[in-house]
């Protein structure tokens, strides 16, 4: 099996399954994010993939699908019924499931710091127009309204896709995402880029995003420091807030959904993000039976759940309730947020750079920075894309 | 990437050629089965892949599917395609620029460790440090110490470093150089060093007792006994930066942004191969990379003399 080597808890069920398992064991490797897709790929192209893979789902997960990598798994072989639904959708392909959730929900949110915010007499802003008069408002006060890690650029592509939900609702996208290009026509894609646009123009992210690099934890930095006031981005970012500040983490971090936009179609419970990573299984393995029985009895078993709500993460299980009840930690609040947004959204939009056929991430990456940087106008991102998408 | 930094290898192949013409027939045999080694790595490791990759610009290929023919379509798609011209013009520009900046400094920091001297020594190995890490490590160094919040812009004194370096699509391209050149002049000034300290100090002698000054010693003696040492660094440089990655590639977060500010030709190589998973439309690039690395060579070579080497110092 292969995945991050960031998945501690992974890594413990594997042991516990091993433990029980000794005349069949996995074999785990864990490699750094950067390069992992691509040498899962080439491994894909060698015939020398693992038998189970570590990945996002979407329309990455889709490329392995077509190419007849992937083995579909059922509920009777993995008991599929206890996962949420809205997130097994990334990994479901033609009424087909293609892999099992392997960690946390990653809805994004946006994060604030309550004492920068006091400090400027703001509110954690609900709507859009309440964002907009925040910023004006903490510029005054010469903080950087939002923190964001634009030399990544896919922390600048989150606010396209709430935009975008709430100016046209859910539908745009996913027209978009089952391979209708035109979707891109469509004028909520512009009026996404130029609210995108507006913020930037109106300094919400002052005058160095474009050089803040998220891997580098510097827009993690400007949130707890202070520099900053807000900072949206995935709920693993409490997870990294809490290890790099955890007296600002206790006493002055706040957290709220995405504003809502008035007179946008798009319902304001919706939200973005990575709906989960998942494990899925390789078509060519000779360990089937073995890789399965991990997947039902390890994977989110009782000892996994209660693991990942200990580190602050919410696991893409049904019926929690009873045991975020029973949670005591500092982390209760922060995980009955997250579990309510997830319940409660009617939309759960996998991040466009995974949703879509890989050969489109790297024009939508760049598109996305070229209108942040406005080096291209709000209507010519659709029109880009439209083309790249052919 | 492999198959390109086969490029600079005709310029080594050219020096070799003259011994191999000199001796008879046993003679010849001798140096062929001297070169046979060499020649059978670089075929190996050099031609074959390059093969590929020209049979590979031909193909349809995401690198998971079976390998389709696709005919021209990849090459018309690249060289019909602006940002490939776009990347081509960053690339010459990081590499004249490099070249510009460089040059000078290196030539300069060589004539002052050159001479004996224990300060001079120290210099010359804490000037040499740079080029002992790996570009990675580099990067990434430069990368927090640019970061406008936290890096050295924000030190009292130094606010005017506090700006988007490396995020303003105008000042990136230049950052980057700036990074390079900081890596690689203390390369290029050993090489000089090295081109000074053969210079017979006889002729410095010579010269100083028929009254030249130093500045006129090193317009006159210096520079004119550096000619091919010169022309070995500038190869070096010009085709070196032809095919410069990974410290782009790091600085720029791996996207060669800001926008697309900082994507040379390789940079849109891999981005196209490994990113957006076309196989033949990066092989295409890198063929175009293969074409302009040989064309470069081979006119720096041609230029230059290269090929016509002979000692500077006759009669001494």
């Amino acid at each position: 099996m292969w995945a991050l080597n960031d998945q501690t808890i992974l890594k413990e069920s594997v042991d516990a399954y091993n433990k029980d398992h000794p005349d069949q064991k996995i074999t785990l490797r864990m490699f750094a994010n950067d390069d992992y897709k691509q040498k899962l790929r080439v491994a894909f192209g060698a015939n020398q993939a693992p038998d189970l893979f570590f990945n996002w789902g979407g329309g990455a997960l889709d490329d392995y699908v077509k190419a007849g990598k992937v083995k579909a798994v059922t509920d009777a072989q993995v008991d599929l019924l206890r996962f949420t639904p809205s997130v097994l959708k990334s990994a479901t392909f033609d009424g087909e499931t293609y892999g099992v959730p392997a960690n946390g929900l990653a809805p994004v949110v946006l994060y604030y710091n309550k004492k920068v915010l006091k400090d400027a007499g703001v509110e954690p802003p609900k709507t859009y127009a309440g964002l907009l008069a925040a910023v004006k408002k903490l510029k005054g006060d010469g903080v950087i309204p939002i923190s964001l890690a634009a030399n990544s650029k896919w922390p600048t592509l989150m606010y396209l896709e709430y935009l975008l939900d709430r100016v046209g609702g859910s539908d745009v996208f996913d027209r978009i995402a089952g391979g209708d290009p035109s979707g891109w026509k469509d004028p909520a894609v512009t009026g996404a880029a130029t609210r995108l646009q507006e913020l930037a123009g109106a300094g919400a992210f002052g005058d160095n995003a474009s050089s803040v690099n998220y891997d580098q934890g510097a827009s993690t930095a400007l949130l707890y420091t202070g520099k900053a006031g807000m900072e949206l981005m995935g709920t693993w970012e409490y997870a990294n807030l809490v290890k790099a500040a955890p007296d600002f983490a206790k006493k002055n971090l706040g957290y709220v959904a995405f504003p809502s936009l008035s007179g946008g179609k798009g319902d304001p419970k919706d939200i973005v993000g990575n709906p989960s990573n998942f494990l899925s299984l390789n078509a060519a393995s000779k360990n089937k039976s073995a890789a399965l029985t991990y997947l039902k009895d390890y994977v989110m078993n009782g000892d996994q759940v209660d693991a990942y709500l200990a580190a602050g993460s919410v696991p893409p299980v049904n019926g929690l309730d009873s045991k975020l009840a029973a949670v005591k930690s500092d982390d209760k609040s922060w995980l009955a947020f997250v579990y309510k947004l997830v319940q409660d959204s009617p939309n759960f939009q996998l991040s466009w750079d995974q949703a879509l056929p890989s050969d489109q991430a790297d024009p939508l990456l760049t598109n996305v920075d070229k209108s942040f940087l406005r080096q291209i106008k709000p209507e010519e991102f659709g029109a880009n894309m439209y083309k790249a998408a052919q | 990437m492999a198959t390109v930094v086969r490029t600079s290898r005709p310029v080594v192949s050219h020096r070799a050629r003259p011994g191999a013409a000199r001796g008879g027939r046993r003679r010849r045999f001798s140096g062929l089965l001297m070169a046979a080694p060499a020649l059978l790595l670089f075929g190996l490791f050099g031609l074959v892949p390059l093969v590929g990759v020209l049979v590979l610009s031909l193909a349809r290929w995401d690198g998971l599917g079976s390998v389709g023919w696709a005919g021209l379509a990849n090459w018309t798609g690249v060289l019909g395609d602006g940002a490939t011209w776009q990347a081509l013009w960053l690339t010459l520009k990081v590499m004249v620029v490099s070249w510009l900046v460089q040059t000078p400094l290196a030539l300069a920091t060589g004539v002052f460790q050159a001479p004996r001297g224990r300060l001079r020594a120290l210099f010359a190995v804490l000037w040499f440090l740079p080029l002992l890490l790996s570009a990675v490590a580099i990067g990434l160094t430069w990368q927090a110490l640019l970061d406008p919040s936290f890096g050295i812009g924000a030190t009292p004194g130094l606010h005017w470093l506090a700006q988007p370096l490396l995020g303003s699509p105008d000042l990136a391209l230049y950052t980057v150089i700036f990074v390079i050149a900081w890596q690689f002049t203390p390369f290029h000034a050993l090489l000089y060093q090295a081109g000074i300290r053969q210079i017979p100090v006889s002729l410095h002698e010579a010269a100083a007792i028929d009254g030249a000054g130093p500045v006129t010693r090193f317009l006159r003696i210096t520079l004119p006994q550096l000619k091919y040492t010169f022309v070995t660094s500038s190869t070096l440089m010009l085709v070196g930066s032809l095919t410069y990655f990974d410290l782009i590639f790091v600085l720029s977060g791996g996207t060669g942004g800001p926008g697309t500010a900082t994507r040379v030709l390789p940079l849109a190589m891999y981005i196209t191969g490994f990113q957006a998973h076309d196989m033949g439309r990066a092989s295409a690039i890198a063929t175009l990379l293969v074409v302009f690395g040989l064309a470069l060579s081979l006119l720096t070579t041609r230029l230059s003399g290269f090929t016509r080497m002979d000692s500077q110092q006759e009669g001494l």
